[in-house]
């Protein structure tokens, strides 16, 4: 029993921080840093920086150009990727579409879709959630009809990720009404760019532009774009949801975010003194520091787990729980460590493409926008229940 | 990384499980909490077979040699039975405390028969107004030609009836709150000016308060210099702390796992009452406590013997912290979900929940070490 890490696990961790010093841009290091939004072309030039790299996909097999690396290899780049200030790597081409192209997908679709991902060329969004599908996935509604060599879909999808930047969309469709609510989906591909598909931003709480709701009319895709077999569309969603899950409790955003709330607390000034002085406020950021370490012990003993093959319990489901309330708390504590500042709304300071500047505080946004953490990939009720059926309750 | 146990820890942890299972069943720890009597030799004595008391004391004194990892593994195990017998008190604590020392005669002595379980130690340290700051002590030692006349007053001492020989610390110099001062000597049972008040604990441990009048102890009997062993002290307790939270660690997963249990066999309404979404989830926070609080087990054991002090200290009140939050949340959630059933003394889990109340405020609660780890740590990184 012990904590280190072996001495190859240290070395590749030089390594990724040596890679990050050397090409992280600074500009979009700040922009990360301080909160800022980033642009499709900057979150694009990482991916193809990493690309370049060997690293494009770190998880992926390396017969599909992937890095090959093991899950704990994945947990240190993870971690100092989000110390440094790293763009987060958009997950929807990379760790959604991508393993269900390999696991199901056809050799065409492989060939044609996984370089383009991996070097970071084709944006991809997810096409899951309806208005009337949230939590019940499976009652979508989109409806997919064949003729001939197509798919004619209609419908509409929501909370839609940064699907304005997106070339392709990944959907479940409805392609049998008539029998159960899980048997009749079909995974399909289809490009956005297609007649009859639009995006409209969904205005959210803080302002800011991040998710879509995006209507298919008539949209016509060709049989090719699906993926696997017609009405088990489901069955490529769920696997899915079993996969990559050891890097959800998002353990080193948490840690940049708790030393950006270090570094405000440090700044203001309460009394004449530092916020950090205060007794209360420094139990609370202590509290969340404490939590966050036993995450990092508990995501790190579920890579043990996992790198031994011991079968995979509810922990997963646990860590985003667990991940989710930590970062929310952190974002809460840095809202209210700006006093009377946490409530200017300045989106002009961090919106995407504008320079980043220090001072501005934008705290505020930050706070509502983490809301969604326990929201979205499965509310944290939905994980709840998830955990509750696997104790056998 | 690596957090499974060694075969070593594994082998200890099913003999210590095994033992229990058959010698120290729920209706037996009834039995002894109702004779008043507050442990049972018979009990302890099987414990040494198994070589628990000789855990932590070195090869050179008879003992296993191990250390806090093995300890983790013994109390993990320990947990669930709810022991009444001085594992905590005498074979980690008081053992711990005496190794530092192993090098004078009567710390060895001592050393040696309480790895056959023959003898048993107590440290009798904390006073009434410490509030679980080591450093204050007020109980005077007195140099009085070759002995020593003790004077003092200590609180709570856990086992303290049971035990051959009291540690006890006490200033030959200094104020209450200075690090520099503290001495520690070993007072037998019987020693002219010590008397015991004895009380049972609210989880069944028996206790006392500790009082010394003019107590006259030979200058051999005090253990290591005359006024620095305050380090040592710590350090034990550091070790026991750790040792409590692993205890936790295995008694939240039973207490989760009774009442998981129960969820799925008492019926109401005609089905389960597991069936129910508002106490199926608060099962998963439960569940959720104890991953993080055995997380904190495996760093307390970790670290509670680290040189750099340090990094010790923000690990154990960290893993303090994390396993009373677990443990009260644990506890109390236990018994809410037993519903009418929790409340009684013929459930086990009462007997969890007040244990794990019980570790909550040993060591110092989590609002304590809440305050500890932000003085040590809740500085800006650079």
């Amino acid at each position: 029993m012990h904590l280190e890490f072996t001495e190859e696990e240290r070395a590749f961790r030089e390594e990724v921080q040596r890679f990050l010093r050397e090409r992280l841009p600074a500009d979009i290091r700040d922009k990360v840093l301080s909160g800022c939004e980033l642009t499709r072309d900057e979150y694009q030039m990482w991916q193809r920086r990493l690309y370049e790299r060997g690293w494009g996909a770190m998880s992926w097999p390396v017969q599909f150009g992937g890095a090959g690396w093991n899950a704990v290899q994945q947990y240190i780049f993870e971690e100092e990727a989000a110390l440094a200030g790293a763009p987060r790597l958009i997950p929807f081409g990379l760790k959604m579409v991508a393993p269900v192209l390999m696991a199901y997908g056809s050799a065409a679709q492989q060939i044609k879709f996984l370089p383009k991902i991996i070097s970071g060329e084709t944006w991809w969004c997810q096409g899951y959630s309806e208005p009337g599908a949230g939590s019940d996935l499976a009652s979508l509604r989109t409806r997919a009809v064949r003729e001939g060599d197509h798919y004619v879909v209609n419908g509409q999808k929501t909370w839609n990720t940064l699907g304005h930047y997106a070339d392709w969309i990944f959907c479940l469709v409805r392609t049998d009404p008539q029998a159960k609510p899980q048997s009749g989906i079909t995974f399909l591909l289809i490009d956005m760019k297609s007649p009859g598909v639009s995006v409209r931003p969904i205005a959210l709480l803080d302002g800011g532009r991040e998710v879509n709701d995006v209507w298919f009319e008539n949209v016509r895709v060709p049989l090719e774009n699906r993926v696997g077999e017609e009405n088990r569309g489901w069955t490529y969603a769920k696997f899915l949801l079993g996969h990559e899950r050891t890097l959800i409790a998002g353990v080193g955003t948490a840690k940049r975010e708790l030393a950006r709330l270090k570094r405000t607390a440090a700044a203001e000034r309460k009394d004449g003194r530092p916020l950090l002085d205060d007794p209360l406020f420094a139990a609370r950021i202590a509290r969340v520091e404490i939590e966050l370490a036993a995450l990092e012990i508990t995501n790190l003993r579920v890579l043990c787990a996992e790198r031994s093959s011991q079968a995979p319990g509810p922990e997963a489901s646990m860590l985003k729980i667990k991940g989710s309330e930590i970062q929310q708390d952190i974002s809460e504590l840095l809202m209210r460590a700006a006093g009377a500042y946490a409530l200017p709304m300045r989106r002009d300071a961090m919106e995407a493409g504008r320079q980043a500047d220090p001072n501005a505080v934008n705290v505020m946004a930050g706070y509502l926008n983490q809301r969604k953490l326990s929201i979205f990939g499965g509310t944290n009720e939905i994980q709840k229940n998830i955990i509750a059926k696997m104790m056998g309750l | 990384m690596d957090f499974d146990f060694s075969d070593e820890q594994r082998q200890l942890n099913d003999a210590v499980r095994s033992f229990l299972a058959k010698e120290h069943p729920f209706e037996r720890l009834l039995a002894i909490k109702r004779s008043g009597s507050g442990w049972d030799p018979k009990v302890w004595r099987g414990l040494a077979e198994l070589g628990v008391p000789a855990l932590n004391v070195p090869t050179a004194l008879g003992g296993l040699g191990y250390g806090p990892p093995e300890t983790l593994a013994l109390m993990d195990a320990c947990g669930p039975s709810l022991l009444l017998e001085p594992v905590l008190t005498s074979a980690v604590i008081a053992t711990a405390l005496l190794n530092e020392f192993a090098g004078a005669v009567p710390a060895a002595d001592l050393l040696r028969s309480m790895a056959r379980g023959e003898r048993i130690a107590a440290v009798a340290h904390f006073e009434p107004d410490a509030r679980f700051d080591t450093r204050r002590v007020t109980t005077r030692a007195r140099a009085d030609g070759e002995s020593y006349r003790l004077d003092g007053h200590k609180a709570v001492v856990l086992h303290a009836g049971l035990a051959d020989t009291l540690l006890v610390s006490a200033r030959t110099a200094g104020e209450a709150g200075e690090d520099h001062g503290v001495a520690l000597f070993m007072v037998a049972r019987g020693t002219p000016g010590l008397r015991l008040e004895e009380y049972s604990t609210v989880d069944g441990q028996r206790a006392a308060e500790v009082y010394l009048k003019d107590a006259k102890l030979h200058a051999a009997h005090r253990l290591g210099s005359a006024d620095s062993a305050l380090r040592a002290i710590e350090a034990a307790f550091d070790i026991g702390l750790a040792a409590s939270c692993a205890e936790a660690a295995g008694i939240m997963q039973a207490a989760l796992n009774a009442t998981i249990e129960y969820l799925r066999t008492r019926q109401q309404f005609g089905q389960p009452i597991g069936r129910f979404q508002a106490l199926q989830h608060r099962v998963v926070d439960m569940a959720i406590h104890l991953q993080q609080a055995r997380s904190m087990s495996y760093l307390a054991a970790l670290r509670c013997n680290s040189a750099d002090i340090g990094e010790r200290r923000r690990a154990l009140s960290a893993a303090k912290v994390v396993i009373g939050d677990a443990g009260r949340f644990i506890g109390q959630q236990a018994v809410q979900l037993h519903g009418g059933m929790g409340m009684t003394d013929e459930l086990q889990v009462s007997h969890w929940f007040k244990r794990l109340t019980a570790i909550d405020i040993m060591f110092g609660d989590s609002d304590t070490h809440l305050q500890r780890y932000a003085a040590l740590s809740v500085a800006p990184p650079v």
